[in-house]
């Protein structure tokens, strides 16, 4: 098992983790449907996981794949907490368009 | 034979991710992602980290993205009325998105050198293993990780309640 999974690079793992972050980074800068703008950073958060486990089996070592639990700890507290803000917003402005909340900006 | 499967699975979670940026209907968008994460779980059972690929399929496809399809649900926006950005501002998101693409790739070009130790034995990523380092070194965070869930849990229930009275 250890030498077939040697058989692939790791820069493999680097560049798809790359592409992964950089079309999470893509959607949040084009979309404005604030649920989907969580959506992309979710997905940013799995390339960095999917990055941290490929070292982690590559160099042998177990810590790699515990920050990876708790990065998914934080990711699943972050949509809680978001997901509650967004049907707050939702209820007073009837949208969850994310253009509308530059209340700061004036 | 390890490298077409791998190759298979990254294609196929490039092309999911780009679909659920694009797609216009929000619960595609969910559909998609949950294919990604999939195929995300499918290279940690590659990578022989099974009790992560588990977990990770348990968190993201069966509680994380069923909270997104709920709240989508909840707020009716399953429709395509989504107000979209301009073309310009999709044009300018494309070109700084490639721009770190470009960026990313360039300083990665090199090589990356990874000494694999001698005495590796590719049980890293079994539960027993895990379990190990995670009530030893990490048990500390790892208490500390469930006072952050209450604290979540806590504010996601403040959040949501419909008339405070504070």
């Amino acid at each position: 098992m250890l030498e077939s999974i040697r058989s692939i690079p790791i820069d493999y793992y680097v560049y798809l983790s790359t592409v992964l972050f950089v079309i999470g980074v893509f959607g949040v800068l084009i979309r404005r449907n604030a649920i989907v703008v969580l959506m992309c950073i979710e997905l940013m958060l799995n390339a960095v996981n999917l990055l941290l486990a490929a070292f982690s089996t590559y160099l042998s070592d177990a810590q790699g794949q515990i920050m990876v639990f708790f990065i998914m700890v934080v990711a699943a507290a972050e949509a809680a907490v978001g997901l509650g803000i967004l049907v707050m917003i939702y209820r007073n402005t009837k949208s969850t368009d994310i253009s509308l909340l530059d209340n700061l900006k004036n | 034979m390890v490298l077409p499967i791998f190759l298979t699975l990254a294609a196929i979670s490039i092309l999911t991710a780009l679909l659920m940026v694009l797609s216009k209907n929000p619960v595609h968008s969910v559909l998609y992602l949950i294919l990604t994460f999939f195929a995300i779980a499918g290279q940690y059972i590659l990578l022989n980290a099974q009790f992560l690929a588990v977990v990770h399929i348990i968190v993201y496809a069966g509680a994380i993205m069923v909270l997104f399809l709920f709240v989508l649900m909840l707020l009716n926006l399953s429709k395509e009325t989504e107000p979209q950005k301009s073309a310009m501002w999709k044009l300018s998101g494309g070109i700084a998105a490639g721009m770190l693409l470009v960026t990313l790739v360039g300083a990665l070009r090199g090589g990356i050198e990874v000494t694999i130790p001698e005495n590796a034995s590719g049980k890293v990523g079994l539960v027993e293993n895990l379990g190990m380092v995670l009530f030893t070194d990490f048990v500390v965070p790892f208490e500390i990780a469930g006072i952050l869930f209450l604290a979540a849990m806590v504010g996601a229930v403040l959040v949501g309640k419909r008339d405070l009275q504070v």
